[in-house]
């Protein structure tokens, strides 16, 4: 970990305008909340099913992908990385800071929200909102990994992200059952579940297959990416 | 003292060759890498920097191997040719997390903004400075841990010409200090003014190496092609093809065309003929003069 890598990449990230990026879909979610209760939905039910659809299965993935892509893409692409690259510094250790900022933004942005927004609807009932945000917190540090990744392997992160998140875990996920095993919203769920007592909410996966898959996942994604900056090329304009 | 070694270097993209084996060492003093656009010199560049693996060959430095090798920055300082610096950040938070990165203190980043004269601007964000105060603050930010090797591609690039001049110099006396320097350029006059030195690269391959006298006298000795109107073409090239120096002189619709095999003897004589004809000289143009046709001359002789 370094505290220089940290800080430019957290400005890089938080600046100006770069924050509303990250800002803008948990405000949404949280005002979906305020409006739910004031209308008087604010059920058990429709929590479970706006925290499944939305704040797990939507937002996570998403801030997951900007957050996870955003604090290394851009620098590889404009090239600005080669000023932390032509450091003595081992680049593994980049990829650790870069990751640890990544899950730190997307704790920040999408696990709090989350809990803020179940809570608003109905309070600690069910131990929906703990269990919500218990789910995505775990579930975003593994995002963060993966999608850091990606960021790292193939100048098209973002839509490799993209038909990750929408097209394996949203769509395919949702017909084949199997592939729902291959899913990091389908962890976080189940991680959810082991919290809240919710009888709405049922989980597809097993804890015993779904913890130490997220865990597994992380570490390999964050070592993995660390080696491929080792030998990160850059071919220049020629 | 440090020395960069490339040993039969090549380095390919898919079936493309954009450096093909290069053997060069590149010690103490300043050393310009000179090739026209597309040569490799960038790719060479990065494979000295350790910023891409060789597909052949070998790239060490003092003995080490520079490929995958996070130590080597201790010894090299890189400003690379593309604009990437945080635009964000001011000058001075630039270089200063430069110094930081290398563990060192702040005193470090005032001397290397000092050294390339940009402290008065240092507190301005970089998105607000000209592509030459980049250029500098990138140079600072290569200088903070007083490198014995400094690899620069393409650095005077879009420099006014006092910040060039500036530079230069800076360049000039760092190598006279003993570091090792090695700059891209594909301009002669800008490399002949700093460089020692000279390897020429073309077409990815290592055309010539020398010192600066050696390259120029190489480029200048070759047959020019030259365009000449005057108030008399005729009697002018009934002089011109009485001299040695004139290899052909043919009359056209857009006035004479000379091709000469003796460049200094021919700019000395066309003047001294045109006095003494009492012909009045409307144009003198080298048509051959662009960078491909120099190189290319030059990479096929060598």
């Amino acid at each position: 970990m370094n505290s220089v890598v940290a800080s430019i990449t957290y400005r890089a990230m938080l600046g100006r305008k770069r924050i509303w990026l990250l800002a803008a879909l948990p405000l949404a979610l949280i005002a979906i909340a305020v409006l739910l209760r004031l209308i008087g939905g604010g059920d058990e039910n429709t929590a479970v099913r706006l925290m499944e659809k939305f704040a797990i299965g939507t937002i996570l993935p998403l801030l997951g992908l900007i957050a996870g892509t955003g604090v290394i893409s851009p620098e590889i692409e404009d090239g600005t990385i080669i000023h932390l690259l032509s450091k003595p510094i081992p680049r593994p250790s980049i990829a650790l800071t870069k990751f640890a900022v990544a899950a730190s933004l997307i704790v920040a942005f999408s696990a709090v929200p989350t809990f803020l927004a179940a809570y608003l609807l109905i309070g600690t009932e069910a131990g929906v909102a703990a269990g919500f945000a218990f789910g995505a917190l775990f579930a975003g540090i593994a995002y963060a990994a993966v999608f850091l990744l990606v960021g790292v392997l193939t100048k098209h992160a973002v839509v490799v992200g993209v038909i990750y998140a929408l097209v394996w875990e949203g769509a395919i996920g949702g017909y084949v059952p199997g592939a729902r095993k291959l899913s990091i919203q389908q962890w976080g769920q189940t991680l959810a579940d082991q919290v809240s007592s919710s009888p709405f909410l049922k989980a597809d996966v097993a804890l015993s297959f779904a913890a130490p898959a997220i865990v597994i996942v992380t570490v390999v994604a964050v070592l993995w990416a660390g080696q491929r900056l080792r030998g990160l090329s850059l071919t220049g304009d020629e | 003292m440090s020395v960069i070694e490339l040993k039969q270097v090549s380095r390919w993209y898919g079936n493309v060759v954009a450096v093909n084996d290069v053997t060069m060492t590149i010690g103490p003093g300043v050393t310009g890498l000179l090739g026209p656009n597309g040569a490799g010199k960038s790719t060479l560049l990065h494979l000295m920097a350790g910023f891409l693996a060789t597909s052949g060959g070998t790239a060490t430095l003092d003995g080490k191997q520079i490929w995958r090798n996070h130590e080597i920055y201790r010894t090299i300082g890189l400003v690379p040719e593309r604009e990437g610096v945080y635009g964000f950040l001011t000058g001075w938070q630039f270089v200063r997390s430069a110094a930081r990165l290398h563990g060192l203190q702040d005193d470090a980043a005032e001397r290397a903004l000092e050294l390339v004269e940009m402290t008065a601007a240092k507190d301005r964000r970089i998105e607000t400075y000209s592509k030459g105060m980049r250029q500098r603050v990138k140079v600072a930010g290569a200088l903070v841990h007083e490198p014995q090797v400094l690899l620069l591609d393409e650095p005077f690039n879009g420099m006014d010409p006092r910040q060039r001049l500036h530079l230069m110099d800076l360049v000039r006396k760092l190598g006279a200090a003993g570091r090792t320097i090695l700059f891209s350029s594909h301009i002669l006059e800008e490399v002949e003014r700093v460089a020692q030195q000279i390897e020429v690269l073309v077409a990815g391959r290592h055309a010539a190496s020398g010192d600066y006298r050696e390259i120029r006298r190489r480029m200048t000795d070759r047959p020019h092609l030259f365009r000449v109107r005057s108030s008399d073409d005729r009697r002018l090239a009934a002089a011109l093809i009485a001299d040695a120096s004139s290899g052909g002189v043919s009359l056209t619709a857009q006035g004479l065309e000379v091709r000469t095999e003796d460049f200094r003897r021919f700019t000395r004589l066309l003047p001294r003929l045109a006095r003494d004809l009492n012909v009045h000289l409307w144009q003198v143009s080298p048509t051959d003069e662009d960078l491909e046709s120099v190189f290319s001359y030059l990479s096929g002789r060598s």
